[in-house]
């Protein structure tokens, strides 16, 4: 039983990780996260990048949508802005995945700097029309930009390799996944212990008085629109050599609501949360398949329902999470902590 | 009266003068603020105080007038950066940062004094280690030890009482480390021991730390409590300034304000 926790100094007032069971709990899960690829089969290890990818991509939008308030519709074109950039750099330059990866972040970063410049004037239901415009046009020159992007066919990528070393199984590319995802969920926690962080909080709470503040709000909103769209855009790049191909049809409009499923069910503004929601989001329509296949058994045509099942699902999820727990699978979370934080005296 | 020498003055204007489609907020207003002194703005409401505080804070822009804060004409500059120059409010209406902890909230005060980017931040480099460390210190050191908020600094503010609020909010405005510290209502719907909290942290804010505070109030005990010099708004015009005693004692601002018996118009 912990009643308190005293904090020696203010330096460890403000780690990441405040309490020893905390720290413990991050060496739990970085054992498990390690031991993993060792352990589990092809399926698990194809969802684990799937969510690692997806996790890097969420945080991106909750650091604009969740923490800096600025709605947007159109993060998956830019995760496929990243995608491109990242297949174009490493069929056409030549260029390794190491620099490939981050040439799709910058690529997508400029985009986001781009879509976001009108954000200063115009907020809510109107810069959601304006991502959800970036995300149609995007998606337009994805496909039709042959040249480039290979149109439908889109451009195949061969696995990453470091010094003679192939990422080119799952099992392979998850190190690569779960090594990416674990620092950019690091940086985005990072950004909240100083002004930057706070800064973009501010804006989204009360514009008026951030600016009072000293806070510029155009630099603030475009910074948080760079770095959501930087997040995208590696994801994008990770997403190219895990998949090995990339084709427009990867990223549509009903993935930039599955990112906003994310964080609206796992916590809107919170780190810890954007992760509870990239698994949850991702595995919910799996388990769905599963049901769905059983079905299958008695009604031959089932699988035809997954798709507008999936969607029907994701529909209840956010309208449920926002009605009933607003703060996600994080406050639940939260919640359940404090519990056993003061058990066997529960407030 | 004799006028105070320039350098004496942290905030002088001259003729300014704002409106509102047809409404006249401020009239030719010429306020002058020396140094180091509580300065007092009351009048009956609608009288165009806040205005004339949002004309200082630069979040209104006057139509004519000009407003000169330690020697350097500020009329066209613009909000955001006039905090880095020295100056710090508080709002009438409570306007903290709901989403944020009291600490965050009182940090956030000290923005335009550090100077941590982006990169580094991703990154908590030294440098934005050392500065949030320092912050910190001296948050704890000059701010919420000296308003008594040890208890609060991890509350959210959504959850705290109205006068509890309006503490957090003088306390993010010293952490914008304030050589003028403006305060709009900082009393309004305060109990009595709250008021008298607030009362004295004001002053020692002036008397410890050498702020210049321009204050609104409606408490007229407060106010001349407080205040070296009082100002008075009546629809946008300056219709009397002098001591708190002069003030008192001023028949049209007994007539416009005060009214025939001398009491304070508590809340309007
Ligand atoms: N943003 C605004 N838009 C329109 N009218 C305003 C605005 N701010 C103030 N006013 C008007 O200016 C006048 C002075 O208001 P204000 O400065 O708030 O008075 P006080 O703080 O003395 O009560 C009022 O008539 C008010 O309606
Ligand atoms: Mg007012």
């Amino acid at each position: 039983m912990l009643i308190g926790n005293y904090k020696v100094s203010y330096a460890a007032d403000q780690a990441i990780f405040r309490t020893p069971a905390s720290r413990a709990w991050l060496w739990v899960l970085l054992g498990v996260a390690v031991a993993f690829p060792f352990v589990a089969g092809d399926y698990f290890l194809y969802l684990a990048n799937l969510v690692g990818i997806f996790t890097i991509a969420a945080l991106g939008l909750n650091i604009l949508t969740g923490f800096t308030g600025q709605i947007s519709l159109g993060h998956a074109a830019f995760v496929g802005v990243g995608a491109y950039a990242t297949a174009i750099a490493a069929t056409r330059l030549g260029l390794p995945f190491w620099l490939a990866v981050p040439a799709g972040g910058l690529a997508a970063c400029l985009a986001g700097a781009l879509v976001g410049t009108p954000s200063l004037r115009i907020k809510g239901l109107y810069l959601a029309i304006a991502t959800l415009a970036a995300q149609v046009i995007l998606e337009w020159v994805f496909t039709n930009w042959t040249g480039m992007t290979g149109g439908i066919r889109g451009i195949n990528v061969a696995p990453a390799g470091l010094w003679g070393f192939e990422f080119d199984t799952d099992r392979r590319v998850y190190f690569l996944v779960a090594g990416l995802a674990a620092f950019h969920t690091w940086a985005a926690a990072n950004l909240f212990r100083t002004r930057v962080g706070r800064a973009f909080i501010a804006v989204r709470d009360r514009d008026i008085s951030a600016e009072l503040m000293g806070i510029d709000l155009f630099r603030t909103k475009i910074s948080a629109f760079m770095i959501s769209s930087y997040y995208a855009g590696i994801a994008g790049g990770l997403w190219v050599y895990f998949a090995k191909v990339v084709t427009p049809e990867s990223f549509p409009l009903s993935l930039s609501i599955q990112f906003l499923a994310m964080i609206i069910v796992g916590g809107l503004g919170s780190i810890k949360g954007t992760l509870f929601g990239a698994v949850f989001v991702t595995l919910v329509p799996e388990g769905l398949r599963a049901v769905v296949q059983g079905a299958t058994a008695y009604s031959p045509d089932a699988m035809s329902w997954l798709a507008p099942m999936k969607d029907i699902v994701f529909g209840a999820m956010i309208v449920g999470f926002l009605v009933f727990e607003p703060h996600g699978l994080a406050e639940i979370w939260n919640r359940i902590r404090r519990f056993f934080w003061l058990w066997p005296f529960p407030k | 009266m004799t006028s105070p020498p320039a350098s004496d003055l942290i905030l002088s204007m001259e003729q300014l003068a704002l409106s509102f489609g047809g409404v006249r907020a401020l009239a030719g207003v010429d306020l002058q603020v020396r140094r180091g002194t509580i300065s007092g703005i009351i009048g009956p409401n609608g009288a165009g105080k806040t205005s004339l505080l949002n004309c200082i804070a630069g979040f209104y822009r006057p139509q004519s007038g000009r407003i000169v804060f330690d020697g350097r004409d500020i009329t066209r500059v613009p909000a955001a950066r006039r905090p880095a120059l020295g100056l710090a409010r508080t709002f009438q209406n409570i306007a903290l940062f709901a989403g944020m902890t009291v600490l965050d909230n009182i940090k956030l005060g000290a923005h335009c004094h550090l100077k941590t980017g982006v990169l580094s931040a991703l990154a908590f480099t030294a440098e934005a280690r050392g500065e949030e460390e320092a912050l910190r210190e001296e948050v704890e050191r000059d701010i919420i030890d000296f308003l008594e908020i040890e208890h609060l600094r991890n509350r959210s503010v959504a959850s705290l009482s109205y006068g509890l609020q309006k503490r957090v909010e003088l306390a993010r405005a010293l952490a914008m480390r304030p050589r003028l510290l403006l305060l709009d209502e900082p009393i309004a719907g305060m109990n009595e021991e709250e008021t008298e909290d607030m009362a004295r942290f004001i002053l020692d804010i002036q008397e410890e730390r050498g702020i210049t505070v321009v204050l609104i109030e409606h408490d007229m005990g407060v106010v001349m409590d407080l205040c070296d010099r009082v100002t008075v708004l009546s629809f946008g015009e300056q219709i009397a300034a002098g001591t708190p005693a002069e003030i008192q004692a001023d028949p049209e601002v007994v007539r416009a304000y005060l009214g025939t018996s001398g009491a304070g118009v508590r809340r309007g």
